[in-house]
């Protein structure tokens, strides 16, 4: 009875498969753009995007991407985008990273701020910030850590005052540790605009310019030796009302979305790990042909560079399948995205250790490697540390108590 | 590109959820093996789950066994559910599409649940489920045997789960009633059936590793120490937290393997391999975690959760190991390991 139920209730039923292959408009775009960047790519790689000269060199790359409708695939086409599905873009990703093309400069604003404007943002808004920023002339910065708020961004001191008479807000405090902030042009981040209301609640998401009178920015050398994030100064900086995103007030709310993106999807998506294990597996060859100078005995190291190389392709199927449910059931990535970051961020490190050992005694030398291996390092920190994220995961996903907040002032 | 379990898929697992929900409560487990709960699994078609509708089963595949051994494993169901799958792949290619003959009659039986089947691929290696099976599938030298139970001379051993139902085949393949199913050469037949095996028993255990998960955290939120939950120690949470982090990227590793197998991808033994790796990895993280959570109360066969520690410690080495697996990817990727050979004497 029950199985005769059962048989016809899949007869009837035309579900929806697994199906592991790209359509043939996926495939036909992943060879668009393998082609375009087989062309373009520049053979040498770029100057660090961290110093004066090397910032401007990617910022050129930007603007081609850009002309050849590759900068922001997935934006619809009047903000400069062609409208890509998420899964047309996760084939450029994976492209773009095995290609060995440059890193992004202008990322925190396409992948972190642009997902906010476009949930929050105004018209006007949209049309006056998306367009530059897709061509790579206007980079933006992330301001939401201070010296007193880090993992707890909500601790966050940086006042705007309401101005009236002009219209706006006036900004004053410090802003740190932001990533581009030496050269970059404007920034994005969250202010106290209501002292008297609750930690959460007064706060209000603003952009200002990095030009501004009023704003100083001391570049911060990073582990690498290079300015990749700076201080901000703001001594009294007036922002207008049209560089207010969301309602005043609502800034943790609107600031909460970019979060989502930053831990989650858009930030790292597979294809840079994909790319990583990949070169990772062709170092372990060449360190035992001999071809490339590393340590006597690689083969020490299999199971970690087939680890790695597990891990990043895991991840891919993983975002396969939270796309797979964006895309049937309208569900929003929230809590989860916290898995993301630990999984992503730990796999870097760990495949990047692994190139680490088996460069042996040259890994100190430095090249590619060595700068993989410090940016992989950040990846816990950066983005909400990943001892913040297992909180979320206990708390959000498993539903664990939380934990006693607050204590000595 | 789709990935996730199908709509049928979900269902199938949800009606098999539902049964073990009421049939398999945590001290029905604890009996063993239970003909009735067979029975009633084969009455909403598991144990006939891969055998082909010409036999009388549903003639699915490794996508609807891998949501199914999830629920299994999440139930801590005693039941051969991965063997019968196993059993019907090999006595599917022996059959070869005729209705008459032992390996056509064998699957009528699973399919009806009037039998159960254990699988012995490894040879020495005790047999999962032999102790109650009415027929066994004995490899030797690339070639598959099959006897009925009496034939087999099967002795049961003692195994750290007892719901394992352990037995040692104690016999010659030729021994009388024995019947040859598959003839020498058919070692890529009986890779496959392995490698569906490992893929059943990386599902079996990412269901096992939930349920654990689910126990300790309700543990963690009732006990309390130092005047509050220990669910409330970061210690405690973040431990349950990559738990969590590592069942959540097994499970589409899984998926994934299932539809290379069921699609004879060329990447299937690669996938197969790595889900098992992923699985297993991810249960032994869950079982240490748990136990340690729970404290000395964890440490007692009463407490619940011993059926599941129980069941991880087998079946994360069953079917391989993911030390095992893992070097198949490693050869696989990096060519074949060049272990260094014996110091000549
Ligand atoms: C490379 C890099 C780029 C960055 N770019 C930007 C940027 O562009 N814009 C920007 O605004 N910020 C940026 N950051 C800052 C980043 O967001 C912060 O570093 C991060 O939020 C952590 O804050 P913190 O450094 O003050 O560490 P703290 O919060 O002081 O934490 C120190 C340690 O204590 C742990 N800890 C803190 N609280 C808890 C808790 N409740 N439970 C358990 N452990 C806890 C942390 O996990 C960490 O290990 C960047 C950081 C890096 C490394």
């Amino acid at each position: 009875m029950d199985r005769l139920l059962y048989l016809t209730l899949c007869q009837i039923m035309l579900a929806r498969v697994t199906d592991l292959a790209f359509t043939v408009a996926e495939e036909d775009f992943r060879c668009e753009i393998r082609e375009w960047l087989a062309a373009h790519v520049p053979r040498e790689p770029l100057p660090s995007m961290d110093t004066a000269e090397g910032f401007r060199a990617h910022q050129e790359w930007e603007r081609e991407l850009y002309d050849a409708g590759w900068a922001v695939v997935g934006w619809p086409a009047r903000y400069g985008g062609r409208d890509a599905s998420l899964f047309e873009w996760l084939i450029f990703e994976e492209e773009y990273w095995r290609s060995g093309a440059p890193g992004r400069v202008g990322q925190n604003g396409i992948f972190l701020f642009a997902p906010t404007l476009f949930e929050y943002g105004t018209e006007e808004q949209k049309n006056r910030i998306l367009p530059p920023m897709a061509r790579g002339e206007q980079i933006w910065v992330q301001g939401w850590s201070e010296p007193g708020a880090g993992s707890d961004l909500a601790a966050l001191r940086s006042r705007a005052v309401r101005d009236e008479r002009r219209g706006g807000w006036v900004l004053s405090g410090q802003k740190t540790w932001s990533s581009r902030g030496a050269f970059g042009h404007r920034l994005f981040g969250l202010f106290r605009t209501d002292p008297a209301a609750g930690r959460h609640r007064g706060l209000t998401y603003l952009m200002a310019d990095l030009a501004a009178d009023g704003v100083s920015v001391r570049p911060i050398r990073q582990l690498d030796g290079e300015p990749g994030f700076a201080e901000v100064f703001l001594d009294d900086v007036f922002v207008p009302d049209a560089d207010v995103l969301g309602e005043p007030g609502q800034g943790w709310n609107v600031a909460m979305s970019t979060t989502g993106s930053e831990r989650g999807l858009s930030l790292r998506s597979p294809g840079r790990f994909l790319a990583a294990a990949d070169r990772l597996v062709a170092l372990y060859g060449q360190v035992r042909a001999g071809t490339t100078p590393g340590r006597r005995t690689p083969d020490t190291y299999r199971d970690a560079v087939a680890d790695a190389w597990m891990r990043a392709e895991a991840y891919r199927l993983y975002v396969f399948q939270t796309v797979t449910r964006l895309q049937e059931g309208g569900v929003v990535v929230g809590a989860e995205s916290s898995l993301n970051k630990v999984f992503w961020s730990e796999l870097d490190a760990d495949l990047h250790t692994t190139a680490q050992r088996l460069l042996g005694p040259h890994a100190e030398t430095g090249g590619p490697w060595l700068d993989g291996y410090l940016f992989a390092l950040a990846g816990p920190i950066y983005a909400g540390t990943n001892e913040i994220q297992r909180n979320v995961i206990a708390e959000r996903l498993l539903g664990m108590e939380r934990e006693p907040k607050g204590g000595r002032r | 590109m789709r990935l996730g379990h199908d709509r049928d898929q979900q269902l199938f697992a949800a009606s098999v959820r539902a049964l073990l929900g009421r049939e398999c409560m945590p001290e029905h487990a604890r009996a063993g093996f239970s003909p009735k709960r067979w029975e009633a699994l084969a009455g909403i078609g598991v144990p006939g789950l891969l055998v082909p509708g010409q036999y009388g089963g549903l003639g699915l595949g490794a996508g609807e066994l891998a949501a199914v051994a999830e629920e299994a494993g999440r139930a801590c169901a005693p039941e051969p559910v991965i063997e019968a799958a196993v059993a019907a792949a090999l006595l599917t290619h022996a059959a070869d599409g005729k209705d008459t003959g032992r390996a056509a009659d064998w699957l009528r039986a699973l399919a009806d649940g009037g039998a159960t089947a254990a699988v012995a691929l490894c040879p020495a290696a005790p047999v999962a489920h032999a102790v109650h099976a009415d027929f066994v599938l004995v490899a030797r030298d690339d070639a598959l045997y099959g006897m009925p139970a009496a034939a087999a001379r099967i002795v049961p051993v003692g195994g750290v789960d007892p719901g394992r139902a352990l037995g040692r085949i104690d016999t010659v393949v030729r021994a009388p009633g024995a019947a040859l199913l598959l003839a020498t050469g058919q070692g890529a037949a009986l890779a496959e059936a392995a490698r569906l095996g490992a893929i059943a028993a990386a599902a079996d255990l990412l269901g096992s590793a939930r349920a654990m998960l689910d126990l300790t955290v309700q543990y963690a939120g009732r006990r309390e120490q130092f005047g509050r939950s220990i669910g409330t120690y970061q210690a405690v949470k973040h431990k349950l937290a990559d738990v969590l982090t590592a069942i959540e990227f097994a499970r589409p590793t899984v998926l994934r393997a299932a539809h290379s197998y069921d699609h004879a991808l060329p990447s299937a033994a690669r996938d197969a391999a790595m889900a098992k790796v992923f699985a297993s990895d991810a249960a032994d993280l869950a079982a240490r975690a748990c136990l340690q959570v729970h404290g000395a109360i964890g440490y007692t066969e009463e407490c619940d959760l011993s059926l599941w520690l129980r069941r991880v410690w087998a079946l994360s080495s069953a079917w391989g190991d993911a030390a095992h697996h893992r070097a198949a990817v490693a050869d696989d990727l990096l060519g074949p390991d060049p272990a260094p050979a014996c110091p000549p004497r």
